[in-house]
């Protein structure tokens, strides 16, 4: 950590040390550098004690399984780089895996297009509602997506009553999504991995993306800066129910078997981990959706690493938790000699 | 308590023309007696659905379905109060119930186990407080990161195994009332937990101090209060509450397994914002947290009876936090939608040119 620091004190001026200086800074300027690194470390040390580990059966496992978490990390991303947070993504996600894949049992023959849609449009209008509330309310979003999450999980448990959908209404198209491989690859993480891209894309390069930063850095400035905040913050919930629901609809393909539980009790939160993990702010304003997506191929690695390892399951969840709190400690860490470094080059530099 | 803070004030500051008509105090109030109408109406509804709603078996059993929840609740609304949030709180029940089954299968005393639980629940605690006051991190964060360490410790004490083998004598609570026969045990700790944590909020100068800093923590520590010390206080006040919290849980399941308490935090949190505390901090009462206990139990409770499915009580909760979060900002909402719409019709033409990206 010490090089961030090394840098500036060196005399000035010669091109080669601006040369340097300037690829140490990129490099730590990257924020995900940091959790790259604990995963190579961590994929390294596993591989070397236990073979196996990179094997590509294995790969694939943690690909296929970490795939709707890395989804559903993005949109939590775009809502949380507004500085605001979206809870109810569990229930979204249990309600869109039920209603989608039990259509499979009420429409014989219905296109699996069809189904995606239909989960889409499921995660869309809760989104939606979501970002009515939290962008023209202007209530905190912590609470509005509480209160949705409650509600969504009550239609839930009223819709499914006492019913599940079974593998065997499932078509084997649908059930084989998680296992189609392109060249030893899972279809569904190259997939995902496309979405992941698409979106990171937009947060970089596409003024409603950047928009979505400045109005978590500081909202009454993105404001008065011009920026259509309610707009954006509207749009982020929207995206981030739609992905959701679409989360859903795999989450139906890979599991099979849906009733109330779908998503497990804590799925907001590890995904809400998984992003500040990946090295965005809980306070919006920083940090990337490919970030996000490592974040939550890290959590998942972790778990099948440990199982690979002997290490009895019941370890994953204090580990993962360590982890976060590392993650969030060193970033904060960094983030403030990176700026302390800035701030002593500025002065020298004059500028 | 609060009409007290509005006397001194307008005695000692000379009001200006209309600022006694709405003081802060009386919009806090507003909230919170309209949430014992809803305690109330929910009374109605569920003596009008079951005559067995009023009788004393079941109110003990509402006190003995939501007390764990009451209890932990009352710490984090100092918490939320002070600007922070603590979503480790079900861990840490979780924690001490796996650890108390441990110990206990480990034939350690139960009298040794009490203080073993209380003082890991008080480290916990403290590791919550010092990462976020010493290392300034967000408590959203740190708290989310320690929900899953100390669970996973849990996990860890306790791997698959279920212990049952508690003696009666302790597993009663669940069974029997205190005092009376209606009062649940964690009930009677929940009321004499609300009175401490109500005097020490509204009547002393640490619980004046908790407002001010919620309200703003850097006013506060140029007031000479010493902010990082309170609020660490706190979190291991709560990871103290939320070990008992925990030994209640396991002996009035009489099991102790590694998911105990598992997903409780959201619903204290909940309790805590439906009873009118602010998330932002600075505002909120423990009478307001009273009721939100009273009407979430009422709810479930009342649900109970009927044939509604009970676990769908999760709507009605959901909708009463929309409106708690809602209708104190309905003045503000309402104008700001007149002045969108009169806008709209002023600069209708504008509107193209806004249309960017």
């Amino acid at each position: 950590m010490s090089t961030i620091l090394a840098p500036p004190r060196e005399p000035s001026g010669a091109p080669a040390d601006v040369g340097s200086r300037r690829l140490t800074e990129r490099v730590f300027r990257v924020r995900e550098s940091g959790i790259i690194a604990v995963l190579a470390l961590f994929v390294l040390v596993t591989a070397l004690i236990q073979p196996r580990f990179v094997s590509s059966s294995n790969i694939q496992f943690i690909l296929v399984n970490t795939a709707v978490y890395a989804l559903v990390a993005l949109g939590e991303t775009m809502v949380i780089l507004t500085r605001n947070v979206d809870l109810s993504v569990q229930s979204v996600l249990a309600l869109s895996a039920y209603l989608s894949a039990g259509l499979f049992g009420h429409a014989h023959g219905i296109p699996i297009p069809v189904v995606f849609l239909v989960g889409l449009g499921i995660g869309l209008a809760f989104g939606m509602a979501n970002g009515l509330m939290v962008a023209l309310g202007r209530v905190p979003s912590l609470v509005v997506t509480l209160a949705t999450l409650y509600i969504i999980q009550g239609i839930d448990i009223l819709v499914v009553g006492g019913n599940e959908v079974v593998a065997s209404s499932l078509p084997a198209g649908f059930v084989a999504i998680p296992n189609v491989t392109i060249l030893g690859i899972p279809w569904l993480a190259i997939a995902v991995a496309a979405v992941i891209g698409a979106g990171a894309y937009y947060l970089r390069s596409y003024r409603s993306g950047r928009e979505l930063y400045a109005i978590g850095s500081n909202p009454e400035g993105a404001q008065l800066a011009g920026i259509p905040v309610a707009k954006r913050v509207f749009t982020s919930f929207t995206l981030c129910g739609g992905i959701a629901g679409i989360g859903g609809v795999l989450w139906a393909a890979q599991y099979q078997t849906i009733n109330t539980s779908a998503g497990g009790t804590n799925f907001s939160l590890i995904v809400i981990a998984s992003v500040v993990v990946g090295g965005v702010a809980i306070f919006g304003g920083s940090g990337s959706a490919v970030g996000a997506a490592i974040g939550a191929l890290l959590l998942g690695t972790i778990n099948v690493a440990l199982d690979v390892l002997g290490i009895s399951d019941f370890w994953d969840q204090a580990i993962a938790g360590f982890l976060l709190l590392l993650a969030i400690t060193l970033d904060r860490g960094i983030s403030v000699r990176l700026a302390a470094a800035l701030r002593k080059r500025s002065v020298r530099d004059g500028t | 308590m609060e009409p007290d803070q509005d006397t001194s004030l307008a005695a000692t500051v000379d009001p200006p023309p209309g600022w006694r008509s709405r003081p802060a105090a009386h919009h806090l109030m507003r909230w919170e007696s309209g949430l014992a109408v809803v305690v109330v109406a929910i009374g109605i509804l569920g003596v009008s659905t079951s005559p067995q709603f009023l009788t004393g078996g079941n109110m003990f059993n509402l006190g003995l379905q939501s007390g764990e929840i009451a209890i932990m609740a009352l710490p984090m609304t100092l918490i939320i109060i002070s600007g922070e949030i603590d979503l480790s709180v079900a861990s840490i029940m979780g924690m001490s119930s796996a650890l108390l089954g441990y110990l206990w299968n480990e034939h350690w005393s139960m009298l040794v186990i009490f203080v073993v639980i209380i003082a890991v629940g008080a480290a916990a605690g403290a590791i919550n407080g010092l990462l976020i006051t010493r290392l300034g991190l967000p408590s959203l964060a740190v708290t989310i990161g320690t929900l899953g360490l100390y669970r996973g410790v849990a996990n860890i004490i306790l791997g698959p195994n279920t212990i049952s083998n508690f003696p009666t004598a302790y597993t009663n609570v669940g069974v029997n009332g205190v005092i009376s026969p209606d009062l649940s045990f964690s009930a009677a700790v929940f009321i004499v937990l609300a009175v401490i944590f109500g005097v020490v909020l509204h009547f002393t100068p640490a619980g004046r101090s908790i407002y001010a800093m919620g309200a703003s923590p850097e006013a506060a520590t140029f007031a000479g209060i010493r902010v990082k010390r309170i609020k660490t206080m706190l979190f291991i006040v709560s990871g103290v509450i939320c070990a008992v919290a925990g030994a209640l849980l396991t002996f009035r399941l009489s099991t102790a397994v590694n998911s105990n308490g598992l997903g409780l935090e959201l619903d204290v949190v909940a309790v805590v914002l439906l009873g009118g505390v602010s998330i932002f901090g600075g505002k909120g009462t423990i009478v307001g947290v009273v009721l939100g206990v009273l009407a979430f139990a009422g709810i479930q409770n009342a649900l109970l009876l009927t044939s509604f499915n009970q676990e769908a009580a999760s709507i009605p909760v959901g909708g009463l936090l929309l409106v708690s979060v809602f209708v104190p900002n309905m003045a503000a909402l309402t104008a700001r939608l007149r002045a969108a719409l009169a806008r709209r019709g002023r600069a209708a033409p504008s509107a193209i040119g806004s249309g960017h990206d």
